[in-house]
């Protein structure tokens, strides 16, 4: 059958009124199934990694935290990371746990905004409205604590800038409590509502052996059963506060959206974890001379793994920077995903990955 | 499976003050942790220029010979490295916006 149908090559993006980033897919369709995707990217680059050679390596980390609009703090936390460990930097306990609550809360910030979206990208439109009202009570906690709603600016290489006092602490744990009744109204619908379920459910199914052998990462690749969280690296206060995984078999739409609406009080969980035992002290060290040596520094997105690769040659400097974001790894796997859906479904499947092009291009 | 799950919070959004604010009439609630627009003090300033050689944007300018200090709003990203920075505290960030800018003017101080 087929055989007989001729085949149609349609445009997706890089402009799309479901999709805000700008991603091009050429999808082959016959009939209204799609039977092959080429994605291209390559629209949005900025040239962040060369400039690395023109920006003292302490400014650098306003560049980093720039990568990207919506994980730019966990962005300058790698960033500051892999300079730390070039230079041997010891960061005071409280700044780690300062990093792991504001990390944290990007997340939180992260998987609400991308509930919406695939709200939206099924029409959903009230259910998109209600995410990003619980989206804005955190980026009001994140503006009370780092100063900026997105941007935080509070990471630096030896610690952060900013500290979270015993007042601000109660009033942001009063706060999510709140939140986390919001959220568990919404993930309600979005778990178990007959509508939702019908857009998702065995829509861009990912089995296991494919999320392992194309190495995609985070909740894509959790939602097929892989159970990888970089948070369990140690990196910032997670040596002393533990992650489990959350993981799903489905390897559906609607298993990575379950992964991530669980990922949201994992990561109310974190913070109130973090928030009983931090402990009392210095939010930064000095730091003095230049970074000598290479590095590669892992940490855990809301999106998945980012990779940075540092190479310095001891002058102000730093002579390469590296970025593998976690988009990067995730798109091989949504062109195998992609085929076999209706050309209906293709922003939905798309949106599944969270995809962030800009990141991705860097 | 349930059809009606989202009906509960409709009703309940439904019976509920907007979420929203009547802006410009009902002005947005202050944050006093917030960061905003860059206020120069000129009494203690030394023009040493630390603050623009940390300035990321090279948003900031100053003259030793001539006592000035500009800064070009557009170019401002209100990180604060220039706060921390500077020797004499002649700069804060302030919790306001500051008005848009609509030319490349920079303000001279």
């Amino acid at each position: 059958m087929s055989a007989t149908l001729p085949r149609t090559i349609i445009p997706f993006g890089p402009q799309h009124p479901v999709l805000p980033e700008p991603i091009h897919l050429e999808l082959a369709v016959e009939d209204e199934k799609v039977v092959d995707v080429i994605p291209s990217v390559g629209f949005v680059h900025r040239g962040l990694e060369r400039l690395v050679e023109r920006k003292d390596y302490q400014e650098f980390v306003y560049v980093a935290e720039r990568i990207c609009g919506i994980c730019s703090f966990i962005h300058g936390q790698t960033y500051c990371q892999a300079v730390e460990a070039i230079m041997k930097i010891e960061v005071p306990p409280r700044a780690r746990y300062l990093r792991t609550i504001w990390g944290e809360l990007s997340r939180l910030h992260s998987h609400l905004l991308w509930l919406g979206l695939l709200a939206d990208s099924f029409g959903f439109e009230s259910l998109f409205m209600h995410s990003w009202r619980i989206r804005e009570k955190i980026l009001d906690i994140i503006e009370a604590t780092a100063g900026g709603r997105v941007i935080f600016g509070s990471c630096k290489i030896g610690g952060v800038r900013r500290d979270i006092g015993p007042d601000a602490l109660r009033t942001m744990l009063r706060q999510l409590e709140e939140i986390e009744r919001d959220m568990r109204e919404i993930v309600d619908v979005f778990l178990n509502d007959g509508t939702v379920k019908q857009r998702l459910v065995g829509v861009g199914i990912l089995s296991k052996q494919d999320a392992y052998s194309l190495g995609c990462v985070g909740p894509t690749s959790r939602a097929s059963g892989v159970r990888q969280d970089m948070r369990q690296l140690g990196y910032a206060a997670f040596d002393e506060i533990s992650v489990e995984p959350i993981t799903r078999t489905e390897g559906d739409s609607h298993a990575r959206c379950s992964v991530r609406c669980a990922e949201l009080f994992q990561s109310v969980d974190i913070v109130r974890r973090a928030a009983a035992k931090i402990p009392d002290g210095e939010i930064s060290v000095k730091v003095t001379g230049n970074p000598n040596g290479e590095t590669i520094a892992r940490t855990e997105q809301p999106r998945g793994e980012v990779a940075y690769y540092l190479k310095a040659n001891g002058s102000k400097n730093l002579q390469r920077f590296r970025v593998r974001t976690p988009t990067f790894a995730n798109l091989p796997a949504l062109v195998k995903m992609l085929p076999g859906c209706t050309l209906a479904d293709v922003p939905v499947v798309v949106l599944t990955i969270d995809p962030c092009i800009s990141c991705t291009e860097r | 499976m349930s059809y009606f799950g989202m009906s509960k919070l409709t009703l309940k959004s439904a019976f509920r003050r907007p979420v929203t604010r009547a802006y410009p009439f009902e002005p947005r609630r202050v944050i006093p942790e917030s960061r905003g627009l860059l206020v120069f003090d000129k009494t203690d300033c030394i023009y040493c220029s630390v603050c623009r050689k940390k300035c990321p944007t090279a948003a900031i300018g100053t003259s030793r010979s001539q006592k000035k200090w500009t800064i070009d709003r557009l170019r401002c990203i209100s990180c604060g490295y220039c706060v921390e920075a500077c020797p004499k505290h002649c700069l804060r960030l302030s919790t306001d916006l500051g008005s848009p800018a609509v030319t490349k003017d920079r303000e001279v101080y």
